[in-house]
Order: structure tokens, then sequence, then C-alpha cells
């Protein structure tokens, strides 16, 4: 049976400190399928467990048990050097605090993942400049991030999380530290990568920015429901 | 990550943080320059005792006449002649293993020629003399199997000799007296120059034994044959000690020494107070090299401390690397990078300061020798970069192991 979930998660758990007192379940036994080009929310307070199932949906952490098929390769086989290469190719990390390098400008920052992808030195500054026309930031290729505003930075940091073109990308409260009407515009701007073919994760606490998103998911105590969206 | 990109990845950090870059590669300029200096003092220490070596004939042994004993009181070695010319032929004729015999007597004497005078000591040879010392002739010729054995007044006479009798005149021909006694110089020395002692090698002329006992040594009242001295050369230099052990038993023997005995002569293995003095330069380069590579020692620990606090500083940039897709290898080998050019760049310029200071010192200091040669060049390049491999090596490994969701998440 083909199945074309890009994310699927079977029984996942994670267990902090486990046969401790300090155990902590994290995450417990969660099920969770999203199918190439959807846009899903994952909503839920701190503590609920959302950051750890970004983590683990991200490559950037091991399950305690349960699956984890990442368009189609199972995360659970696969050491450090091999979960980075996966990353590489299928997944982009958009983050709240935008994590760019300082000291670069933004067509070098945009550039940076195709030095780890082996991209020929010739292809790289074309293929940045054409990710910043993406996020509208054409004219800026040469600002440090310093010189930017927030939300100039974080759609650089969204010019390289496409730069690789990959199937997945994880957005971690990207709208927390900008103001609505900026939060606003990074929203259409992820409704346009979704449009373009992109599977987009978007992780928040916030139910208002969660409603950009098709599909809506609560975690609550580890545990994951899906929530109908109030159309 | 292709080695260029690692490579642009180094430069790039490091000349964001230049000043404390340049401040840690000063680690190992200071200490490559060192150790190419040291080096160089000390191989030059070590060529100038190899000359030495060689100037003095190195398989040599020299039998002095015993210290005497009248009537209890013992008088300096020397002062008995009580070698003579049969035991160095019985030398040569009984111990295969010996190359070369003279047996010799020495003087000291007032030398004149037309309106010049000089002091100088006189050395009455025997043959073999010459090849025992390395002594060579610059002009004119040596003395002559017919010199020896008619105890003719000919003399060979040393450059220094040379040059304050005769100054820029032609000496070979010349008739010169020592003492009162009127010499023909047959031939010069070639010039050894100052000996390890710091002793004028060249202020000296030899005569033939015979003539010399016969016209310069005063005392008639000394046995037949009697000698100061006798110069053995051995073939092989392995066989010195051996030589040595059996030269004394020969010579007790032909002495009629009892067993317990004084010896009435000494022999002295002149390769031995060499050797020690080798031994003793030895000791001082090593040190020297030590102290160097104390100092590169230190600017290592500079590198890993500085790439420590690098590491810590950019925690954050290292977990968003390892997020885009950088493996551990990938941030395990820009680290790596990162200190091997701070070591690398700075053993260039330490190489290049070694150098220079090197050649300073050998042009503006006559008391230390040095020696630089290519081997040790190689030396201080395999130095630093090893030294920012081996100290590199621990910064970069703690940033490779790095937890991604850690670093990302950590506040600084």
């Amino acid at each position: 049976m083909k199945n074309n979930f890009v994310i699927e998660t079977q029984a996942l758990s994670k267990v902090y400190h486990p046969g401790t007192q300090a155990e902590v379940v994290a995450l417990d036994a969660v099920d969770l399928k999203i199918s190439a080009g959807e846009f899903v929310a994952i909503m839920g307070a701190s503590g609920s467990g959302k950051s750890t199932l970004m983590n683990l949906v991200g490559c950037l952490d091991k399950p305690s048990s349960g699956r984890y098929l990442c368009d189609g390769v199972d995360v659970s086989t696969l050491d450090r050097e091999e979960l980075a290469k996966l990353r590489l190719s299928k997944l982009g990390f958009i983050f709240q605090g935008f994590n760019l390098l300082t000291r670069m400008d933004a067509l070098h920052n945009v550039m940076m993942p195709l030095g780890y992808a082996n991209t020929p030195m010739a292809e790289r500054v074309s293929l940045a400049q054409k990710a910043l026309d993406a996020v509208g930031l054409s004219g800026r290729s040469t600002h440090l991030p310093g010189e930017l505003s927030g939300g100039q930075q974080q759609r650089v940091a969204i010019a390289r999380a496409i730069i690789n073109n990959p199937p997945i990308i994880l957005a971690d409260e990207p709208t927390g530290a900008l103001d609505s009407r900026t939060g606003e515009e990074i929203l259409d701007l992820f409704k346009r990568l979704k449009n373009e073919g992109h599977t987009m994760v978007l992780i928040t606490h916030d139910a208002k920015v969660a409603e950009h998103a098709d599909r809506i998911c609560v975690m609550r105590d580890g545990k994951l429901f899906e929530s109908e969206k109030a159309a | 990550m292709t080695f260029n990109d690692t490579l642009r990845t180094a430069v790039f950090a490091l000349r964001g943080n230049w000043m404390r870059s340049a401040l840690t590669s000063l680690g190992v300029i200071i200490g490559i320059a060192a150790v190419i200096i040291m080096v160089s003092v000390g191989q030059g220490t070590q060529s100038e005792i190899n000359k030495l070596v060689s100037g003095l004939g190195s398989n040599r042994l020299d039998i002095s006449s015993g210290a005497g004993n009248q009537g209890g009181i013992r008088t300096g070695a020397g002062s008995q002649w009580t070698l003579t010319d049969e035991d160095a032929s019985a030398i040569r004729a009984q111990i295969p293993e010996v190359q070369y015999v003279a047996a010799g007597i020495r003087g000291g004497s007032q030398l004149v020629y037309a309106e010049n005078n000089w002091s100088t000591s006189w050395q009455g040879v025997q043959p073999d003399f010459f090849d025992i010392n390395n002594w060579k002739i610059a002009q004119g010729e040596n003395l002559q199997a017919q010199d020896y054995s008619s105890a003719a007044k000919s003399v060979v006479i040393g450059e220094t000799v040379r040059l304050n009798l005769f100054g820029e005149e032609d000496a070979v021909g010349q008739s010169i007296r020592i003492g009162k006694v009127p010499f023909k110089v047959v031939g010069v020395l070639a010039p050894k120059g100052q000996g390890g002692f710091g002793q004028d090698q060249d202020d000296i002329v030899m005569i033939p034994l015979d003539t010399a006992r016969r016209r310069l040594s005063g005392s008639t009242s000394r046995p037949p044959g009697a000698v100061q001295q006798i110069a053995i050369g051995v073939t092989r230099a392995e066989d010195l000690a051996y030589v040595q052990e059996e030269v004394e038993v020969l010579m007790r023997e032909r002495h009629k020494i009892a067993p317990g005995a004084e010896d009435d002569f000494s022999v002295r293995n002149i390769a031995e107070i060499v050797a020690t003095r080798t031994a003793a330069t030895k000791v001082m380069s090593y040190l020297l090299g030590a102290v160097a590579g104390i100092s590169l020692l230190v600017g290592g620990i500079g590198i890993m401390n500085i790439m420590l606090v690098s590491v810590t500083e950019r925690i954050r940039e290292i977990g968003l690397r390892m997020a885009v897709g950088a493996g551990p290898g990938d941030i395990q080998r820009q680290f790596l990078a990162e200190a091997m050019l701070i070591s690398f760049g700075g053993g260039a310029i330490g190489t290049a300061i070694g150098v220079l200071g090197a050649l300073a010192v050998s042009k503006f200091s006559q008391d230390l020798p040095v020696q630089l040669d290519w081997q040790v060049v190689l030396l201080a390049v395999v130095c630093s970069v090893s030294t920012g491999l081996f100290f590199g090596f621990y910064p970069a490994r703690k940033a490779s192991q790095l937890d991604p969701i850690e670093a990302l998440r950590h506040q600084g």
C-alpha cells in the first residue's frame, strides 16, 4: 500500500530520565500523519510536549519508542551524521529568534546550507538571490542582520530554510518575536510556500496564528488531538 | 562540505576576531622561532665540535712518558723520558690494528730569520706524525726519508711562524736559525687555525726526530733513543679502546713493570676527551630544544584555550549549522581548520622570524656558532601543524558532540 505522507509517526513516545524519580513522559504514543503539501499547525501550551514533537519531527532528537518515517525514511536507524544529511535534504527550519549569523550579510546567511549540500560554488549566489527574491528581499542581500527589521530578518531565515528546496518546513513560533502585522505577512508567505508545494508545519501556542493553517493539531500532556478548524 | 568550504568558513571566523586570532598565533610564532634559533645554535655548536675532532685526528692514541718518582717526589708527566724509539717500533710490529706510529720530542726555541725573530715550539717527529695529525703541506715539500735518516737540518714551518718570520717573502728554501742551529725551510704547513682548546695550532715547526735529538734537546744525560711521546694512529675508530689496552700491556711488559706497580707512561685517548665535550654540548642543545619546545607547548595551550572559548561563544551558531544539515564531521573539521590556520599561520611567520633570527645571531655573535639547515625548517613546519592538530582536536571534538537542541536553545 502506497501512501504519500511526508511525516508519519507511529506511537511515537519520548520519555526523559526513564526509570528515575524525575521521569517525564513528554510524548505519549503520538500518531501524526501529514501529507505532502499540507499546512498543519501544532498548538499547545508550554510543557505540553509540542517542542519535543518538533525536535523529533525535525530529526534533531530520537524517540524513546515508536517509529517516525520522514518522507519515507525510518529515522530510528540513522546515526548523527545520517540525521544531519536527512535534515539537509528534507527539512527547513524557521525559529522564533531567527538565528541568523550576525556577521554575515543576508545573502551569505541564505547561502550557508548550500556549503553542506556541496552545491557548486558558481550556482550558490544565484540560488540564494532567487530565494531572497522569493521572500521579497531582493534589494537587501548585502545587509547584515542588524541592519534589517525583525520581519526582514525572519524573511532571510525563511529564504535560508527553502534554499535546498526541502519538502518539509518546520516553523517554531515564527511570529513570536514579531508584531502582529508583520506576523500576518510572514504567515501569508507561509501560505504561498504551501501553494508552491512545501509541506508546512507550524508550532505555536497562539490560536490566532494557528488559524492560518489548514489543519490544527493540539498537544496536551504529551498526547496529540486533532482539532476541527473553526471555519 | 568541501575542503575549500571548510577553509573559507574558518578564515571568515578568524577574521571576525582577528585581534584574538593574531594574539593566539603569537604563541606559536614565538615557539616556532625559538625552536629554529635554538636548534640552529645547538647544531652549530655540534658541528664546531665535529670540526675539532677531525682537526685532532680522531683515531689516535697518545703515549706520554710517565710521571717520575724520585725518592717519593713525583714529577709531572713527561718529565722522565721513559719512552724510546724501540717502544714505537715494537708497537708497530706487534699490534696489527695500528696504522701509524710516530715517536717524538718537543721543545721551545727562538727562531731567527734576517732581522725577524719569533719564539715558538718545535717538534722532533717521525714521518707518520703528519698523517696522524692530518697535517698537509701548503708550500714546498714535506720532510723526506733522507732528511730523517741523515738527521738533516731541514724544517717544515707552520703558517703563523711563516707570517712572523717571512711576512710577504717566500719562505721555502730560506735558511733560519732555531736557537743557534741553522736550518733550511723545506715546506710550509697548511693552516689548521685555532685548536679546540683555543691554542694556535699553526704556531709550530717540525724537524726530523734525530735532528731534534742531536741539535736541539740540550741534555746529553738521557738514555739513547729516549722520546717524550709516541703518537699512534689506529685504522678503525672501533678498535681504539682495544688498541689502548694492547699498548698498555705491551709497554708494561717492555718496561718490566711489576703487577700493581705504577706505570711509567700514560696513554691518552683524545677521542674520549672530545666525546666528553660532545656529550656536554649535546645536553646543552637538548636543553635549548626543550626550552623552545616548552614555549611551543604554551602556544599550543593558548590555541586550545581560545578554541574552547570560541566553541562556547558560538554554541548557537553550531546548533544552527547542525539544524540546517551540518553533520558532526562538518563541525569538527570547521573548528579543526580554525586551529590549524592559527598554528600554521603562526608557524609560517615564526619560521620566517626564526630563520632571520638565526642568521642575525650568526652575523652578530662570534661565540655562538649557528648552523641552519632545511631539516630544522621542516621540523618547525611539522611542529606547527601538529600543534594545531593536537590542541585543536579536543575543542573541535567538543563542538561536534554538542546536542543540536541544547545548542539552539543556548542563551548568550
